[in-house]
């Protein structure tokens, strides 16, 4: 893994994106948008920690595919947890 | 966490004996710290799970819960610590260009930042306390259940939220205190002239783990105060 | 080759540095084995003196022993011993410690420092569970069910989650330790299709102890809260739910099985191909059937929950995904077996073991696919049978591995001989006495005999004496290796260099090996398993 410097521009333009995206998310709640609300505040946040992990953390420059494979398999094995443990919950039929 | 090699050995004075090269070690380092941080993931997982499943059950208590939370502080710690982000990657630059100074400025705006958040997540938790919505024997929500006659509020439901919100956020304050003891660690090492250009792996590491905590506040911030602000009807 | 008393002398890890502090503060891997050996070792006995004291109540149906509170926690301190104190560190923390680093050819583990660290964690933990055990223990079952654990049990709860979840993070670091290791560390030309598949067995391994711990860790860290500030997250009767308790815990703990089973796969793995001097049948079959474990692993958890109130639909879902798991075990015994097929075999002592392994586990695999079928695990849920299942995979499977390698190892870990006669001899035992005590469980559980109690009706006697009986002859026989093997260390005959012919780059060395393992970093230019190219030696060949 070679070492990338990267330029001091580019960590301030992701910086000023992070900064809007969460002055956004938080008025965007105060709007209904019915179930949309959810949906738009977690697509927020993905694309703010992907911008955090892909250009603060390096995982686009100077990393390999290793690093990429951690990531992912360790999501995987999160929405296993979730998706699994609701396909009980989700047809268990009793809802307290 | 990585095995800071500061050992003098033979082959050089911050290559331990075990490796070949110092790449070799830099990036046994980094695959350490990213390993460990798939093990937060799922540690932190099992928090959200249960989250996940108390929410789709209780989703009014969630809500209202969520409304009771100071939307201000919330918001400006997530802006405190996207700058904190933003000054560990830059001293990460620093170290790699062997800019000492500049290291240690940023080093220090990190600690500076990292110490605000905890302090506004101190006052959070003071108000939840003033409140009586600490979960556990004085816990009371009736002020909720007043507040939003028109919402269906079981008071134990919500004594569910305010311990997931109390176990998420505290225990990712225990993970900003420890990130801000590393980061103390790294000022003295960098006061020392430790770091240069061929030698920052523990300020490279410590930074991956420093922006993981980082994007654990990215979720905890919607999923916490965000579940449902609309307007009431 | 050189004479036995000049490998003697040559410095090794063993002879380098002498004195207590030599090896507390030891980074050498294989000094750090030695030091899990010895603390597992401890707690297997441990927790063997409490299944005695179990087995000893069921002598007879009345409960004249000891009361139901009393066991009550013989069970559960039996459950929680062996499994986070002995069965997780077993194989991992002893062999795969001392052998990953000599198989790639590296000088030590990636961190050194993190390795001992994760021992003094053990330590800690252990400490703390022995501190819970005197005063009083628990008596929740090892697997802290709610909401009994945190609303009604009086006892040590918090004490003994504080404890495996510190066990825990020592397990997380060895296996980070590991898969940096395999990763990083290799010698040139050890290609990742030249590599042992004890190796593999432990990169699997390593990849569930990452991913599944820290969840058990959470779900303890909860327990601990509602327990000491009732905050209701699994209390029904403050809307929490205790089936989430159950999904977090077997999310863990059903992979935690793995972790048991994966290593002594690996060792098995080693073992057949050399004293069967044949190349392994199916090499990348079985190297990637060590992966789909890890993942299939993680997707039958609920299988342990099928009557415990989740839904009908995701029951079939599971016990559907249950039998995945079978077809990469199964593949490993098929490789196994075909590699004996026409092999020259030679009966030594690691090889009984792993024919009990194969014979053993295959039982219990086979029965954990009766425990799967949703139908049949209605009918023997809580019964004896899945005590019987359970303790074919871990102790006619983990265990009978662990003893394996430790036979197989011990020339290279010691450098001396046990004796061989005597091996066999416990190893015979061993088989035996396991077969006698946990087979007439099966009987037990199928005629309706439940779990955890301490008490049973009189028509059961029979089957229960059995049971005992053997239990006391397997006691014998787990003596028995620590005997010759402590005799050994002083006594037995000093090993050469390579005393089974085994291919594999940790007996290229010599035994013991030096702190840094190998002279020169060694170049792999061969193909694992290579028995074709290397000639059995002479006292392997007559078989002893």
């Amino acid at each position: 893994m070679s070492e990338h410097i990267i330029p001091t521009k580019i960590y301030v333009i992701i910086w000023i994106a992070l900064m809007c995206l969460t002055v956004i998310t938080a008025s965007v709640a105060f709007i209904d948008l019915g179930p949309l609300n959810t949906v738009v505040a977690l697509l927020i946040a993905t694309f703010k920690a992907l911008l955090v992990v892909l250009f603060f953390m390096h995982v686009k420059y100077a990393s390999e595919k290793l690093t990429k494979m951690v990531i992912i398999s360790s999501i995987f094995w999160l929405m296993l947890l979730l998706f699994l443990s609701l396909a009980d919950y989700s047809t268990r039929g009793v809802h307290p | 966490m990585a095995d800071s090699p500061i050992t003098v050995e033979h082959h050089g004075p911050e290559l331990r004996h075990h490796f070949a090269t110092v790449e070799q070690q830099r990036d046994a380092a980094s695959l350490g710290m990213w390993l460990f941080l798939a093990t937060e993931i799922m540690f932190f997982g099992g928090m959200f799970c249960a989250y996940l499943i108390y929410r789709y059950w209780y989703f009014n208590e969630f809500a209202v819960g969520s409304r009771s939370l100071n939307i201000y502080l919330g918001t400006i710690n997530t802006v405190v610590l996207i700058c904190s982000s933003l000054t560990v990657a830059l001293g990460v630059r620093a170290a790699q260009l062997g800019k000492q100074k500049l290291l240690i400025i940023l080093l220090i705006l990190t600690i500076i930042f990292g110490v605000a958040f905890l302090g506004i997540k101190g006052i959070e938790w003071y108000d939840k306390y003033k409140e009586h919505h600490i979960p556990g024997s004085s816990f009371n929500a009736d002020d909720l259940v007043q507040e939003y006659p028109q919402i269906h509020i079981d008071q134990s439901h919500e004594q569910i939220y305010f311990s997931l919100y109390f176990a998420m956020t505290g225990l990712h304050a225990l993970h900003m205190i420890i990130g801000v003891g590393i980061f103390v660690f790294l000022l003295v090492e960098a006061f020392k002239g430790r770091f240069t250009p061929q030698y920052n792996t523990p300020v490279e590491i410590a930074g991956l783990y420093w922006h993981f905590v980082d994007v654990v506040w990215i979720y905890l911030f919607p999923l916490l105060y965000l579940i449902d602000r609309r307007p009431l009807r | 080759m050189a004479t036995a008393a000049v490998i003697h002398e040559r410095e090794n890890y063993l002879n380098k540095e002498y004195g207590i502090s030599s090896w507390l503060l030891t980074t050498d891997h294989k000094r750090i084995a030695l030091l899990y050996l010895i603390s597992i070792t401890f707690f297997f006995f441990i927790g063997g003196f409490f299944a005695l004291l179990i087995r000893l109540e069921l002598l007879t149906p009345a409960g004249d022993l000891v009361q139901a509170d009393t066991y009550n926690k013989l069970f559960t301190m039996h459950g929680q011993v062996m499994i986070f104190f002995f069965l997780i560190p077993s194989i991992p923390a002893v062999l795969g410690n001392f052998l990953v680093p000599l198989m790639i050819g590296a000088k030590d583990l990636a961190f050194p420092r993190i390795n001992l660290l994760s021992w003094y964690l053990y330590i800690i933990a252990g400490l703390i569970m022995l501190h819970c055990i005197i005063t009083g223990g628990v008596d929740t079952g090892w697997t802290f069910y709610t909401p009994f654990s945190t609303a009604f049990s009086n006892t040590k709860v918090i004490e003994a989650g504080l404890s495996i979840f510190i066990a825990g993070f020592s397990s997380i670091l060895t296996g980070l330790n590991f898969v940096v290791t395999i990763h990083r560390m290799r010698a040139p030309g050890m290609t990742w299709s030249r590599l042992p598949l004890f190796i593999w067995a432990h990169y699997a391994t390593s990849i569930i102890q990452l991913l599944g711990t820290p969840v058990l860790a959470i779900t303890l860290v909860l327990v601990v809260f509602e327990r000491a500030f009732h905050l209701g997250i699994f209390d029904p009767t403050r809307g929490g739910d205790p089936l989430l308790f159950q999904h977090l815990f077997w999310f863990y703990s059903h992979p935690a099985v793995y972790i048991m089973i994966l290593p002594s796969m690996g060792v098995v793995a080693e073992i057949v191909p050399c004293f069967s001097r044949k190349r392994i049948f199916g090499y990348k079959a079985i190297a990637l059937s060590s992966i789909a474990i890890a993942v299939f692993g993680f997707l039958v958890w609920a299988h342990h929950m099928f009557v415990a109130g989740i839904s009908l639909y995701s029951a079939l879902v599971f016990s559907i995904l249950s039998y995945l798991v079978a077809v990469p075990s199964a593949i490993k015994v098929f490789n196994w077996t075909a590699t004996m097929y026409k092999g020259s075999i030679t009966f030594s002592t690691p090889m009984l073991y792993a024919f009990g392994f194969i014979g053993l586990f295959t039982m219990g695999g086979l029965t954990g696919l009766f425990l799967a079928a949703l139908g049949i695990d209605v009918h023997v849920t809580d019964t004896y049978f899945v005590i019987a299942h359970f303790h074919y995979i871990m102790v006619g499977g983990a265990v009978m591995g662990y003893l394996g390698g430790m036979h197989f190892w011990w020339p290279k870990i010691s450098g001396r001989l046990y004796p061989e006669w005597l091996g066999k001899f416990a190893a015979l035992i061993v088989f035996l006495g396991f077969n006698l005590t946990f087979f007439p469980q099966f009987i037990l559980g199928y005629l309706g005999m439940p779990r955890r109690y301490w008490q049973y009706p009189p028509e059961f006697q029979v089957l229960n004496v059995l049971s005992t009986a053997g239990s006391t002859i397997l006691a014998v026989g787990y003596v028995l290796p620590m005997v010759y093997f402590l005799w050994s260390m002083r006594y037995g005959k000093i090993a050469e260099d390579n005393p089974w012919g085994a291919a594999g780059l940790e007996w290229q060395t010599t035994s013991p090996p030096p702190t840094f393992n190998f002279e020169e970093t060694p170049e792999v230019t061969w193909e694992a398993y290579n028995y074709d190219q290397i000639p059995a030696p002479a006292e392997v060949t007559v078989g002893r």
